[in-house]
């Protein structure tokens, strides 16, 4: 019998029952919830007369809809139905008694953000949350996953799920990656290799000595986008700087119990001889700052490259690349440095931790944005937020003429006021550039904090190398 | 939940690949606190213009697929967000059935519990659904759960895959909370020994 992976080994430890043709009940340890996904949910337990089974372990925060401007603890800053949606989170989380980080609380901030930095997220753990980046918390050696509403209240009555198990796919990226490059590079051109669709039916298991080089904010970068690749989920195998990242965490375990978490969380890694079901391999030193010329994330190609020709796809994909070519306003064989753009928005779930803001700042000092360029600045939480403003690193961003925003996750999918309006090109640290995204008729191009600093400071799509 | 058992009805064909969630249902409709209601805003950015206005080129805009319960698309359908309001705007249009050769992972789940069967065939099989579902009004398809299969109006039939415990939920209108808060005594053993090993957790 062959040995197991992290993934394997995550599940067993919570299938509370398996049916003979594999549908298993699986336990959840931790359950996060924003305003967006889960007002139907809690209607529905009320309608049903149910409870929240396991309260203690179901952590609540509004962050899709909050604005990100001065002012926002007043609720009339906000249009009524983002009010409406907001004021049901409040209730619900003390109606049924979950921990609740409303606007007001400093911890406030992006679900995914906020999840790590209190602790809730640990190694071994199944997380889960409204929203298809909960792949994010993968990086601790959490299966972590979005689900939908209707899963949602399943959680919230039950603590479980219903699941068949997914497949079992590697990704490697040996090597070290070159100076200019990072983790947002890695988790794009994975995507660029395997496609959208390339995950769809894997749990992806990320690893490698340019993986391994990570730090976590890097690693959740690269979980962050395992669903853009259409996995169920991303897991890095927790390490040293796994444990030292959630050691102190106010929910971690203390004492005797976090020598007993660390002892159990050694044993979360792929045997030698475990099974996989698809294994990709990229070279470190051969992935290059990318950016995104179209419309789906899989849409990447290296800075120095020119925008494709429709008919060097294959199948639908010719129309899609003309579609997205058209939308986007950009003509095959034009060079990505060339493409001029009006909008920066570094923040979001992918990039809005402190070393992205660092890594933007580092590009950013002493220099001022083009001329007419919009820029700003998100945090992912009002720890990061303020760490930032510790580290000095808000007014470099100040001085360099972006904005510096409250947390949330604003101009990502744009349900809050920061929106692009029609045939507005941003280049954006976040992780979808489909039609419409930030606002509709805008026009994103995908990259990483390094690379959207440089854009704000040119005017166009650059390539930050020149710059460092 | 609405039971699915058989349909017989308008297929849309849209060959789009990577029709994503926000394309399905963009955000600013993601602001309700209902399940209802969302079918009128199904594709809003594809099928009105800036000023509200139906653009006649989009498939659901055509005489002919107003009526329509099953889509035929492209790769990949429902990548990208987890929302459910994809599936709830799709049911709400009168939606049922969507074909493609593949589907993003939660959008699959989430038709489940919304009475949609998204069904997976190759993509020869989608080929032929496409040129059926391209005639219009007059070539509706049958899709028969129970048998597992999809027949063209020219009366072709393929078999197609299905978890046999969404299947089930699916043919009763089975609410699976109901099911599993049955299971709830192997919830708490499980929970009784989890504390045990893993009392950080």
């Amino acid at each position: 019998m062959s040995g197991k992976t992290l993934y394997d080994k995550i599940w067993d430890d919570h299938v509370v029952q398996e049916d003979a043709d594999g549908t298993c009940l699986l336990y959840i340890d931790r359950h996060l919830v924003h305003e967006v996904t889960s007002p139907q949910a809690f209607e529905g337990l009320r309608m049903a007369g149910r409870k929240v089974r396991a309260p203690e372990k179901t952590i609540a925060v509004p962050d899709h809809n909050v604005p990100t401007t001065a002012g926002r603890e007043d609720p009339a800053s906000m249009p009524d139905d983002s009010r409406v949606q907001v004021a049901a989170l409040d209730t619900n989380a003390k109606e049924f008694g979950i921990h609740y980080y409303p606007v007001s609380d400093v911890r406030q901030g992006i679900v995914h953000i906020v999840g790590p930095e209190q602790g809730w997220t640990l190694p071994g753990m199944t997380v889960v949350c409204g929203d298809s980046h909960t792949a994010t918390h993968g990086a601790f050696g959490a299966l972590a996953h979005g689900i939908g509403t209707s899963e949602v209240e399943h959680v919230l009555a039950t603590q479980t799920l219903i699941q068949k198990k997914s497949k079992n796919m590697k990704v490697e990226i040996t090597g070290k990656l070159r100076p200019g490059v990072t983790a947002k590079d890695i988790t794009l051109s994975v995507i660029g290799a395997t496609g959208t669709a390339g995950g769809t039916g894997y749990v992806i298991e990320y690893c490698g000595e340019a993986i391994r080089d990570l730090s976590m904010e890097g690693r959740m970068t690269v979980c962050n986008m395992a669903i853009e690749g259409g996995a169920r989920a991303g897991l890095i195998a927790p390490d040293e700087k796994t444990f030292e990242y959630c050691k102190g965490r106010p929910h971690a375990p203390k004492g005797a119990a976090w020598e007993a978490a660390v002892a159990y969380w050694k044993t979360l890694f792929s045997d030698d001889d475990a099974h996989w079901d698809k294994v990709i391999t990229l070279k470190g030193e051969d992935i290059a700052p990318v950016v995104t010329w179209g419309t789906s994330p899989e849409d990447v190609l290296p800075i120095t490259a020119t925008v494709p020709a429709p008919d060097s796809f294959k199948g639908g994909k010719v129309e899609a690349a003309k579609r997205a070519i058209e939308y986007m306003g950009l003509e095959a064989g034009q060079k990505l440095t060339d493409i001029q753009i009006d909008t920066v928005f570094i923040g979001s779930c992918t990039n809005g931790r402190i070393e992205d803001l660092r890594a933007a700042a580092q590009i950013l000092k002493g220099k001022k944005v083009k001329d007419g360029m919009r820029a700003m600045v998100v945090p992912g939480s009002g720890l990061v937020r303020a760490q930032a403003e510790e580290e000095g690193l808000a007014q470099i961003f100040i001085d360099a003429g972006f904005e510096w925003r409250l947390a949330g996750c604003s101009m990502c999918l744009a349900m809050n006021p920061d929106q692009l309006a029609p045939g507005e090109r941003c280049a954006a640290t976040s992780n979808r550039n489909f039609e419409g995204r930030q606002g509709r008729g805008g026009r994103t191009h995908l990259v990483s904090p390094a690379m959207a600093a440089a854009a704000a400071i040119t005017g166009h799509l650059t390539d930050v190398r020149e710059m460092i | 939940m609405e039971k699915f058992e058989k349909l017989s009805g308008i297929a849309a064909p849209m060959p789009l690949v990577n029709i994503d969630t926000d394309m399905i249902i963009p955000k600013q409709f993601l602001k309700t606190i209902k399940r209802s209601g969302l079918g009128v805003n199904l594709f809003d950015e594809m099928r009105y213009d800036n000023d509200g206005n139906e653009i006649p080129d989009f498939v659901l805009n055509k005489p002919q697929y107003r009526q329509a319960q099953i889509l035929v698309a492209g790769d990949n359908f429902g990548c990208g967000s987890s929302r459910e309001h994809a599936p709830w705007a799709l049911a709400d249009f009168g939606i049922r059935c969507v074909i493609s050769t593949s589907f993003a992972d939660i959008f699959f789940n989430n038709c489940f519990k919304n009475g949609i069967l998204p069904i997976v065939m190759p993509q020869e099989v989608v080929d032929v659904l496409m040129n059926d579902a391209e005639k219009g009004a007059n070539a509706r398809i049958e899709v028969d759960l129970e048998a597992q299969t999809v027949t063209t109006s020219d009366g072709q039939s393929f078999a197609f895959e299905v978890d046999a415990f969404k299947k089930h939920c699916l043919m009763n209108g089975l609410d699976d909370i109901g099911l599993t808060m049955e299971k709830a005594s192997a919830i708490d053993s499980f929970e009784a020994k989890a504390a045990a090993a893993r009392p950080w957790a």
